[in-house]
């Protein structure tokens, strides 16, 4: 078995706005959708853990050199097209599984149940700290 | 009452004895799997305090099917009938014949190998499930909810031997989920630690066991062979910051030499059958590099004849890859570099490809063209200390 990262990057150029700007008939649509799929990931033993992150508005940004007192900036970042939505950890027999997955992500629906289409990117794990589970 | 001295080795070899047992009762693989299970965490308990009883097989047996009893009657009492009765009137079967016919169920095509693996490590292994998640590194819910889709599949099928037709394609996947199991522990891919002593050292205990299940077969004697002789490097592969030290730079004085001598034995034994399959030739190929002095020393014309034999049997490019190498050590470095060409296009995307042709190029004394590939190799690897040793060979060949 392999772990990949499942991250769902939510792209402003899709022209789908955000999901506070959604018919909640639709978010409701969404968010069932990926229940669904997660529950079924989860039922599989395939899925490890998920997240979804805030909005990158409430996000804070963080450099230090380890001498001076650390820099921190707050959001939001409107430079930004493409911000990290949230995140799942797969454990799954091959990365055709992952990306397999991967697709259903990126299909979940949108306003007007229109798929999405979102970027998904798929990362395999390289190291695991063992003490960790 | 005895000590309880060798109580996890104890329990671990009855487990697939009493699972057949109850199954052979209940015929019901789900529960009584749950049971078997619940049974032994309750030994674990119960044995530490007081003592081993003087019939650990009867203690289990009896508990097993009070918990199974248990959890009918928390499926309201479904099957009352059965649950009364007592496990003291089964019919006698061999335990082998028990554990062989778990270890068919556990290792049933239906299944993806991992669960297939997972599956095993709990009902023939007498694994906990917490421990197989641990060895996996995921939570331990995650494995529950595969050990539970496993059986799930295989909810239906019988506890049986195979029939005659189907017994020696059932017995290579056996033969292929315990290999897995060996090398998901001998060289995780994704891992911290390169070695996950537990499943290794777990798959060589079930390879024994089937082994003794089914003597005289060349492939399961050539699996256990491969295994033993593979393992036995395992002090010898990893260096005191967890580094990944190849064959070539092992200390073979490390190298665990009973093993060894025993792998040699079994795969002499195995060879000698004659007709000769992918385990055994590993096997062979492995027992040359365990008894040689050193890299330079080994007899590699040996080495190369069996990568010719083996690629008749099964032609991977990684097969090609190992045949490559032997060829440079027999013929130079040209000899092998030619080899590798037509694998460009089925392994563009491995790391392994670059990485050999980094040690031949080395060999050749092209130092440049060794760090690229080495360099190539070490950027595309999944495995953390494999990148540490790459890169370390990248940065030892730049001038």
């Amino acid at each position: 078995m392999t772990k990949f990262l499942l991250l769902t990057r939510h792209d402003s150029e899709l022209g789908v706005p955000p999901m506070d700007q959604w018919d909640p008939a639709d978010t409701n649509a969404h968010l069932a959708y990926l229940t669904r799929l997660n529950d079924e990931l989860a039922a599989n033993g395939e899925l490890v853990e998920m997240n979804a992150l805030v909005a990158p508005e409430l996000a804070r940004t963080v450099t230090a050199d380890g001498l001076s007192m650390p820099v921190i900036t707050d959001g939001p970042f409107p430079e930004t097209k493409e911000v990290l939505a949230g995140y799942q950890l797969l454990d799954v027999e091959s990365e055709e599984r992952a990306l397999e997955i991967a697709a259903l992500v990126s299909a979940a629906p949108g306003p007007d149940g229109v798929p999405m289409r979102q970027r998904i990117e798929v990362r395999q794990v390289m190291w695991t700290r063992s003490e960790h589970v | 009452m005895t000590t309880t001295d060798g109580l996890e080795d104890l329990l671990r070899e009855l487990a697939p004895q009493v699972l057949g047992v109850v199954i052979r009762r209940y015929g019901d693989f789900d529960r009584a799997e749950d049971a078997v299970q619940e049974a032994l965490i309750a030994a674990t308990t119960h044995w530490r305090r007081n003592g081993i009883p003087e019939n650990p097989r009867g203690w289990l047996l009896q508990t097993a099917g009070r918990k199974l009893t248990d959890i009918h009657r928390s499926e309201q009492a479904r099957r009352r009938r059965e649950s009364s009765a007592t496990l003291d009137d089964v019919p006698e079967v061999s335990d082998t014949e028990d554990s062989l016919k778990l270890l068919f169920l556990c290792c049933h095509p239906a299944l993806t190998p991992a669960s297939a693996v997972a599956l095993t490590l709990r009902a023939v292994g007498g694994l906990t499930t917490a421990e197989i998640a641990r060895a996996f590194l995921v939570p331990e819910a995650t494995m529950a909810q595969r050990i539970s889709r496993a059986k799930q599949t295989l909810a239906g099928e019988t506890f049986g031997m195979p029939s005659d037709d189907d017994r020696a394609q059932r017995l290579l996947a056996v033969l292929k989920v315990l290999y897995l199991m060996f090398n998901e522990g001998y060289a995780s891919t994704a891992g911290a630690d390169l070695v996950r002593v537990d499943l290794a050292t777990e798959a060589i205990r079930l390879t024994r066991m089937l082994a003794t299940a089914v003597p005289g077969d060349g492939e399961v004697t050539g699996v256990l062979a491969l295994m033993l002789l593979t393992d036995a490097r395992r002090p010898a592969r990893t260096g005191p910051m967890g580094e990944l030290v190849p064959l070539i730079e092992q200390d073979r004085s490390l190298w665990n030499r009973d093993q060894i001598a025993e792998g040699v034995v079994l795969v002499t034994r195995a060879m000698a059958h004659g007709v000769v399959g992918e385990y055994e030739l590993q096997a062979s190929i492995a027992a040359v590099h365990d008894t040689a002095s050193s890299w330079e020393e080994t007899d590699w014309r040996q080495i190369l004849s069996l990568y010719e034999l083996l690629a008749k049997v099964v032609d991977s490019p990684v097969v090609t890859l190992n045949r490559a190498v032997a060829a440079a050590m027999v013929h130079g470095p040209a000899a092998g570099l030619e080899l590798l060409e037509p694998l460009d296009e089925q392994l563009k995307a491995s790391y392994r490809l670059d990485a050999v042709r980094g040690h031949l190029y080395e060999m050749l004394g092209d130092g440049d063209r060794a760090a690229d590939h080495f360099r190539r190799a070490a950027r595309r690897t999944t495995s953390l200390p494999e990148q540490r040793y790459l890169a370390g060979k990248a940065a030892s060949r730049r001038r």
